[in-house]
Parts: C-alpha cells; structure tokens; sequence
C-alpha cells in the first residue's frame, strides 16, 4: 500500500469526483481540486466564506460549495476556472444545498423546511416546492436521476410528491398511510419507493413508481420502531434496522419478511468468524523516553493492533443505554450492502465496538469485527467485497471473506482516521482526519494478498 | 404354686384325721396329686418330722386304707398297700414300692406338662408386650400422621389465602394497567393534538414567513450566474405543456412495465426451474415406485385396491406430463395432485419399507436364536481349528525360512539347490533349443533360396552357354569383314548376362553336383581353345569394367554370397560369418534331432 502524503481539509470536505478523475477537498474557504492520480493541485478557488458544504455534480464538471451561515451558495466549474455562479437564498436562511441529478439545477431547503427552492443554472430560473418535511430523509432521487421523491406535510397528513428531474414536473402525489414519516427512499431500480414511520412506530410502506401501495410491513407495536432502512444494490432485499437490535430482510417479490439478523451479545453461532482487534503497547524502555524519541513523533506511543480469532461462544461489550434520555444508543442504525449483494455489514449502537457482517447468500452471520473503541465509519469497497472500517485511531481496518488486516498509517504526529472514502475504482481509498486527508493507493491487492497469510495477520505501515 | 403351699398348711392343722379325710375325699385329682407327691418325696423315715407327720405309730392302719383309697380315686385300683401284718406297723414292700413309682411317675408327668405351661405363659406374655408396644407405636403413628394432616390443612388454608390476595393484587395490577394504558392513551391522543396544533401553528407560521419574505421582496435572494449553462443532455428546456406531461406519464409507465416485465420474465424462468424439478421428482418417484410396489403387492393381498389407485394415478401422471408443456392451469394442478400422489405413495412405502426392517430385525434376532448353539460353537470350532492349522503352516514355513537363512549349506540343501541349478539349466537349454530351432529353421529357408537360386542359375547357365555358342559363332564368323560393327552389338547384348556368370560357376563349386560339374567341364573345355584365339571372357568382362579385378576374384571360390555382393569388405565379413553361423547350426539341429528322438 501507498500512502500519499497529509494534505489540510477542514470539515471533513473531501470527495472525489463521480468520474474518479479529481479530488476536491475544502479548506476553510478555499476549495482545492487536484487530480487524483497524482494529487497536484489543478484549481483552486476562493469562496465568500467557511465552507459548510461541498458537492460534485453528477458530470464532474461543477462543484457546489455551501455556506450555511451566509445562505450562500457558490458553483464552481473545472472546465471555466472564471465561470462563477452565486446563489444568495437571502433573508430565508439556508439548511442544505444539493444537486439535482443532471447536475444543472440546485435544490436548496431553507431554514425551518419552509420550501425548496430550485434553481436552474440553464436559465436562472427558480421554482419552489412548498411543504418539504423536516425528517431523516425526506428527499430522494432515483438511481437513474429520473425521479424525485419528496415527503411533505401538510394538514397533518404525510404525502409523498414525485416529480420528474428533467423538468420538475409533478407527477405523482399521495397521502401515506404514516402517522409521522421517516424516511424514504427508491429502490435502486427504480420503480419502489420504500416509506417508512418515524421511529415512534414500526411501519415500513412500499410504494410503486405510480403511486400504489404496494405493501405494508410492521415487525411489532408500541415499542421505538425503524431506525434505518437500506436496500440492496440488486434491489432484491430491503434490510431494516430497527431499535430492538435486529434487522429485518424483506424479499421483493412478496415484501414479507425472509430472515431477521439478530445481534446477541453472546455470539454462539460456530459458522460465524469472530475477530477481535487485540492493541499490544510497545515496550518503552526508561532510555527510550529522551527528548530525542519524543520529539520523533507520537508514532512512538501508537499501539500496535492485530486481530484475533475467538473461538465461541464470544462475549460483546454491550453498553446499557439511558431510559430517561431520548434517541437512545440502542439499535441497528448503520446498514450497508456490499456492491455485489453479497453481504450485509451492520452496526448496533449499544455494541459500537462492532461491526457485524452477514452473508445475504447462505443468510447467516458471516463475521464479525470486534474493535477496541467504537466504529466511525465503515464503507463497501464499490467494486469488491472488502469492507473498510476505521474507529477514529491511526488504523485503518480492512475486512474481506479471505480475512482482516489493520493498517497502521505511517504519518507524523499521529493521523487519526475520522472517516473514510473509497474511490469509485477501489484501487484507493481517501482517509480523512479531523483536519487533514491523505490518500492509500493499493499498490497490490492488499486483502487478496493477505488471504495466502493467516487470515488475522498484522500488517502494519507500508506494506 | 400358691395352692400347692396353702395345702400344705390345711393338712397339717388337721388335727383329727376323719375331718382331713373327708375334706380329702371332695378334693379335685389335682390337689389330691399335690398332696400325694408333697407326701411322696419325704417318705424316708429318717427324715420326716414327727410334728407333720401324715403317718404315725398309732394311725398306720387307718393311714393305709386311706392311702388305698386315694390311690383308687386316683386309678391306681390295682395297686393296694396292704399292712404286712394286720394291726402291725410294718407295710409289705411290693406294692408300696409300686404305688410309690406310680406315683412318682404321674409326678414326673405332671411335673414336665407343668414346665411347658410355664413356657407357653411366658411366650404368650412376651407376646402380649410385643402387642402392647406395636399397638402403642401405631397409635403414636397415628396421632403424628393426625397431626401433619392438620398441618397440611393449615398450609393449604394459608395458599388458598395467598392465592386469594394475589388474585385480588393482580385485579389491582390489571386495573392498574388498564388505567395506565387508558392514561397513556389519553396522553398519546393529547400529544398527537398538541402535536397537530402546533404543527398547525408552525404552517401557519410558515406561511406568514413566507408571505411575509414575498412580500417583502427580499432583493437578496438572487442567483448571479456569469453565463447560463447548456443542460446536460445538450436539449433546450422546454414548455410545460399536456403532451410533456402526458409524455411523462407515458415513460412512468414504460418504465414500470419494463420493469414489471423483468421480474414477470425472472419469475418465470424460476417457474420453469422448479417445474422442471417437479417433474424430474415426480418421474424418479415414478421410476422408483413402479418396480417394487408390484412387488410389494405380490406379497399383500390387501393392496389390490391401491393398485387400482395408483394406476389411475399413473395415468393421471401421464397426461398430465403430457399437457405440462402447454402449462395451462389445469395441467398444473394436474401435475401437483399427481405429485402429492406419488408423494403419497412413496411415504406408504417407506413406512412399509420401515416396518417390513422392522420386521426383518426382529426375525433376524429370533432367527439367531433358532440357530442351534451346537452348530454354532462347531462352526466356530472349525473356524478355530483351521485357523490353528493356517497359522502351524505359516510358522512351520517361517521356521524353514529361517533355517535356510540360519544354516549354511548342509547337503539336503545342496541337494536342493543343485535340483534348482539343473532346473535352472534345463531352462536355458530349451531356450537355446528355441533358438537353434529357430536358426535352422532360417537355415532351411536359406537352403531352400538357394537350391531355388541354383536352379536358376542352371537355367540361365544353360541360356549363358546358348549364348556363348552364338557368340562363339560369331566370333567364327568375325572372320569376315564386317567383325567390328558385329562384335559391338553383341557385346552389348551379353553385358546383362556376364553379371550373373559369376555365381553360376561358384554355385557349381559349392554344390557339387555331378551333372552341374560336368556340365561346366563342357563348359570349360572350350576355354582354353577361346583364350588362344580370342580374349577370354573375363578379360573381356575386365575390359568392359563388368567385374572386379583378381583380388575379388580371388574372394570368389569362398562363397556366393561375397561375390554377389559386389559392396565393401565388412559386409563381406559379415556374410561370412553368417554363413559359418549356418554350418554350426547344422551342428546343433543334428543335437536336436537326437533329442528329439529320445
């Protein structure tokens, strides 16, 4: 593995462009494009503030960037480096900006979800969608970029609007048979759209393109409900976390329930592969601790980690959530599906040192990742079935059905990984800390490397 | 015992003897006994008191017929005492004696009957105590098994109490839920009103904000682009309009019915797939039922009615193979029932299949016992024996093993080994026989070629002697002028036959024969005439390069095969000693013979 040097970003603004070609990353209120391959600096521009958000447009032509506090936002393109564009949501106060899917109209949402403006860079025009509802998700574009979903509120009642991207055009609206909608989202397809409750209610409603009720599905009642809702990139499963620590896999033919993946805290299942991250501190000797050594760098004092097969049954750290506080640290809330369909990783709050694999194939545990603090982010190589996780230390985690490796990252004044990005290659991956970034390239296949070794080998530094 | 001792003092205070007497009379046997042996034991005189005395001087008479008297109420009739001399003191001995042992005897008797009546007693009391205390314990028993019983009521009173006030707590409790659900929902419903007001008042507010930002014209809210941009699909933007939005609802559409049609297609194929499973099941059932189920019903007379059955289930199977294809609903149902059927049928068949194991296990064990233990334990014997017999022949051959390792060669094994050596050569031998048979018969082939070839050549001598003789003839007439131009042509006319004129005359040399020898005299006497007058013919053939010189010629009496090959030496060689190979084979045919004779 290579590892790039450390470049400065701020607010963990950094993302590549859909094309693979370019890496834009913000600092303070300067947006940086470099290429990706050799990471040299191509553009650089200067916005009006901080920037609190930043976007690709779908033709990696334009980069959005946001500043929420002004109700600014400022378009940048990579082909015009003087082309600018500058749009001010006034008085009204901005809540998030986005890209419409062509890439050539600008969805702003003001301030209390009072309307979304749409602002075409085409023709300057504007148009607003009254009634958007303040919820989890309550936007969604097709995969395809043809459709919008959108949930709004008004009476009291959920409804959903969908409209066509290419020219905003209304075409469908319906009440939901929700008390408070959650959340919603298209099928990767296409052609479902899957509603569900907030989290007071456990209700998950499919919908059809046209607007019909497809299904309806409710694992119980009375108790905290849905948490997260995922579908699988084949369209296949529709995977449900909810807060009483399971996931629920729906089938898309019948919509009814195939398997629930349970997370005990005792793991007792014999097929299942339980790795656990053992950190082992480097001996430091009385000489060791001269100035000289402490000035190297903290490297000295990173631990060194590697993972260990536990035969079962295992026992996980369960952390007991407050009753009295709301939105408790309990349940499934990060779902996400490998690129293949293949396997299913999943994170319950209570068991934040956890990351459970499953495999959607044979519908049962896979493995599971035990970690020695909590799990930041955990994102799907998209082209192959390698999961990389990172708990907010130097490692960065990587997780594929041959094993598990660690990587340490060999910087300076200790690089702690905060989050994570793959490139739409899976060749590399951008690692991002609290105020810097640098970029892994494989320069071998890292994991199928390590699938000759014993599975649960230690790799550190450059390997 | 008591009685015993109050008599005592009764017969003493008698004073007068008639008063005792008659008292004695109305005595029962039984006392009168203990009264006659109380008397019996100090008859001695010495030792009797005077004081209570039964007899004395003076009433010994009277004291005797009393005594008779007693001894009659007694039975003892025919023993009587009698005085010795009347009015005397003396007793005659004989009957005293005899009345004393009667007596003693009825005394004994008594005495024994006595003991055991004194054992029976203290049997029967101890008894009696063994009664009292078991009656005492079973009398404890039961004021305990009393007690517990009270006990138990006493706790059960206590549960069913229990069980009544938590019967009554969980009416609390249930009511208690009941009132909380009530209030939770009565809360809830409050909530979603509250809820629903202030949703109601932030649209409101909402509504006003942005009425208010309308009306207000907020100049802010600009969009400031340096040129607009060209979408991104290269089309120009256009009007909303009914055809747009009919144009929309067109490709919603085609896009749901595409993928409607995708998932109808999957599922299909997944139909097909378990269809064809189906079928493949339902035939292998098929396959697997037919054959034995007749059999099956060859051996119970009960399935007749099923053969019916699955015969017509069978025929349902077939059609309903045959209308599977065209997949209309009723061939599908037809195909399941037929499925469910063979289903059926094959788990009948298993269970007879399970129960006829059954059935065989327990006739196995019960077989295993009919088998005669005598048999058995022969059968074993045998195995047991022959095995014992295997294992001498394996040790006896290890020994012999052993031995011939061990030992050094004695003369047994000499023996054995020369046996072994002219076995050895007797193999060799009739290998080489093999070989020589082979040989000559090579060698016979080999005669045979050239018996074949001599006899061409005596062809061709024949033919080659014509041939001179025209030739002669024309060296005769070579005398004439024309010589030349004749000799020319002639001479190449006989150059094909010179090559072979050569062998003609070793053949001659070799075989022998008399009439080829004498042919060839004729043949040669012309020679010495020819040499004269012409070039011999050798000389000719020299000159005509047709044969090699003298050293080759030399070469030529050894053999045919030489000279006919006109190549280098070591091929000659070669020949050569084949041709020596030949005579020695010659030699060992002859060996052969003989040992083919004896």
């Amino acid at each position: 593995m290579n590892f790039s040097e450390v470049f400065k970003q701020s607010n963990q603004l950094c993302k590549v462009s859909p094309d693979g070609k370019y890496l834009a990353t913000c600092v303070q209120y300067r947006l940086v494009v470099r290429d990706m391959s050799t990471l040299q600096i191509l553009q650089l521009y200067t916005c009006l503030d901080q920037i609190s958000h930043m976007d690709w447009s779908s033709d990696s032509l334009f980069i959005l960037c946001a500043m929420y506090k002004r109700g600014l936002v400022q378009v940048w393109s990579l082909e015009q480096p003087d082309w600018h564009c500058k749009i001010d949501e006034g008085s009204i106060g901005l809540l998030s900006s986005r890209w419409s899917p062509d890439g050539r109209h600008i969805l702003n949402t003001t301030e209390f979800h009072l309307r979304i403006t749409v602002w075409s860079l085409c023709t300057k025009a504007v148009s607003y969608i009254k009634y958007p509802k303040a919820c989890q998700k309550g936007i969604d574009f097709s995969r395809d970029g043809c459709y919008m979903a959108l949930a709004e509120r008004r009476d009291c009642k959920d409804y959903v609007s969908v409209f066509v991207c290419d020219d905003w055009h209304l075409l469908r609206h319906f009440e939901t048979e929700t008390q408070d909608l959650g959340g919603l989202e298209w099928s990767p397809n296409g052609c479902v759209l899957a509603v569900w409750d907030s989290c007071l209610e456990y209700k998950v409603l499919l919908y059809s393109l046209d607007g019909r009720l497809l299904s309806t599905y409710s694992a119980y009642e009375w108790s905290l409900g849905v948490k997260t809702v995922t579908w699988s990139p084949s369209s296949q499963f529709l995977a449900i976390g909810s807060y009483d620590e399971k996931v629920r896999v729906l089938n898309h033919i019948t919509w009814k329930k195939i398997t629930q993946f349970e997370h005990p805290a005792t793991i007792n299942n014999t097929k299942a592969v339980v790795y656990k991250e053992v950190e082992r501190r480097p001996a430091v000797g009385a000489d060791d601790l001269s100035l000289h050594n402490i000035t190297i760098g903290t490297t000295l004092f990173n631990t060194q980690s590697k993972y260990e097969i536990c035969p079962p049954p295992v026992q996980i750290p369960v952390v007991k959530p407050d009753p009295d506080r709301a939105n408790p640290k309990i349940g499934v809330s990060t779902l996400a599906f490998s690129s293949d369909s293949r396997y299913l990783a999943t994170k319950n709050d209570n068991m934040a040192s956890v990351v459970w694999v499953w495999d959607m194939q044979n519908m049962s545990l896979e493995a599971v990742l035990e970690q020695c603090s909590a799990v930041r982010c955990f994102q799907w190589d998209p082209r192959r079935p390698r999961l990389a996780l990172c708990t907010g230390n130097s490692k960065l985690y990587l997780w594929s059905p041959a094993g598990c490796v660690s990587v340490e990252v060999p910087t300076e004044g200790g690089f702690q990984v905060q989050s994570l990005n793959w490139h739409c290659s899976g060749d590399s991956l951008i690692l991002l800390g609290k105020e810097q970034l640098l970029k892994l390239t494989e320069t071998q296949r890292t994991l199928e490397y390590t699938s000759g070794l014993p599975s649960h080998t230690h790799l550190a530094g450059n390997v | 015992m008591g009685e015993w001792w109050t008599t005592v003092p009764i017969g003493t205070s008698m004073g007068n003897y008639e008063a005792s007497r008659i008292s004695h009379a109305t005595m029962s046997p039984s006392r009168q006994n203990n009264y006659v042996s109380m008397y019996s034991l100090p008859l001695s005189k010495s030792s009797y008191s005077v004081i209570s005395a039964f007899c004395t001087e003076d009433n010994i008479s009277p004291c005797i017929s009393y005594i008779n008297q007693e001894l009659d109420s007694l039975g003892l009739s025919s023993i009587c005492i009698e005085a010795s001399s009347p009015g005397g003191a003396g007793l005659s001995a004989v009957p005293a004696l005899n009345a004393m042992y009667e007596l003693l005897q009825i005394h004994r008797r008594n005495m024994c009957t006595l003991e055991e009546l004194e054992k029976e007693q203290l049997k029967k009391t101890s008894s009696l105590e063994h009664m009292q205390m078991n009656n005492s314990r079973l009398k404890d028993q039961l004021e305990l098994s009393i007690r517990e019983k009270s006990g138990l009521h006493e706790t059960e009173r206590q549960l069913q109490l229990k069980i009544k006030t938590l019967q009554s707590c969980l009416k609390t409790e249930k009511d208690e839920v009941q009132k909380l659900q009530n209030i939770i929902a009565s809360r809830a419903s409050q909530y979603s009103h509250d809820a629903k007001r202030k949703e109601r008042e932030a649209s409101k507010l909402k509504e006003r904000l942005s009425q208010l930002l309308v009306d207000r014209k907020d100049k802010k809210l600009a969009i400031d682009v340096l040129n607009c941009l060209g979408r991104s699909d290269g089309r120009r933007s256009h009007w909303k309009t009914a055809k747009a939005t009919a144009s929309h609802e067109g490709e919603m559409y085609k896009s749901l019915l595409s993928d409607y049609e995708a998932s109808q297609r999957s599922l299909m194929l997944e139909n097909a797939e378990l269809k064809k499973v189906l079928q493949q099941m339902k035939k292998e059932m098929i396959h697997i039922l037919s054959p034995r189920q007749s059999s099956s019903r060859r051996a119970t007379a009960d399935d007749t009615q099923e053969q019916v059955d699955s015969d017509g289930e069978e025929k349902a199977g077939d059609s309903s193979r045959e209308t599977l294809d065209q997949s209309c609903e009723h061939a599908r149902e037809q195909l399941t029932n037929s499925i469910r059927q063979q289903w059926r049928k094959l788990r009948n068949h298993m269970e007879k299949l399970d129960s006829q194991a059954s059935q065989v296990q327990n006739q196995l064990e019960s077989n295993k016992e009919v088998i005669p233990r005598e048999t058995h334990d022969e059968e074993m014997e045998r195995m047991r024996h022959e095995v014992q017999q295997c294992k001498e022949f394996i040790h006896t051959q290890q020994q012999l093993l052993q031995q011939q390792l061990n030992t050094s060669f004695d003369d047994e094994t000499a023996a054995l080994l020369n046996d072994c050596y002219t076995l050895e050569e007797k193999e060799r031998l009739k290998e080489e026989w093999r070989l020589f048979e082979e040989q000559k018969r090579n060698f016979e082939r080999e005669r045979k070629n050239f018996t074949e070839a001599a006899i061409r050549l005596g062809r061709e001598k024949k033919a080659f002697q014509e041939d001179r003789a025209t030739w002669l003839k024309n060296q005769f007439l070579n005398m004439t002028p024309f010589t030349d131009r004749r000799r020319c042509s002639s001479s190449d006319g006989h150059s094909a036959l010179s090559i072979r004129s050569e062998p003609e005359m070793r053949i001659s040399s070799t075989n022998t024969q008399p009439a080829k020898s004498s042919t060839y005299a004729t043949f040669s006497t012309p020679k010495p005439t020819q040499s004269a007058t012409v070039p011999s013919t050798t000389e000719l053939y020299r000159t005509l390069r047709l044969i090699p010189d003298s050293s080759s010629s030399r070469h030529s009496n050894r053999g045919f095969w030489q000279e006919s090959s006109t190549t280098e030496d070591g091929d000659a060689r070669f020949k050569s000693k084949s041709r020596v190979r030949c005579g020695d084979l010659s030699i060992f045919s002859l060996g052969e013979d003989e040992n083919s004779l004896t």
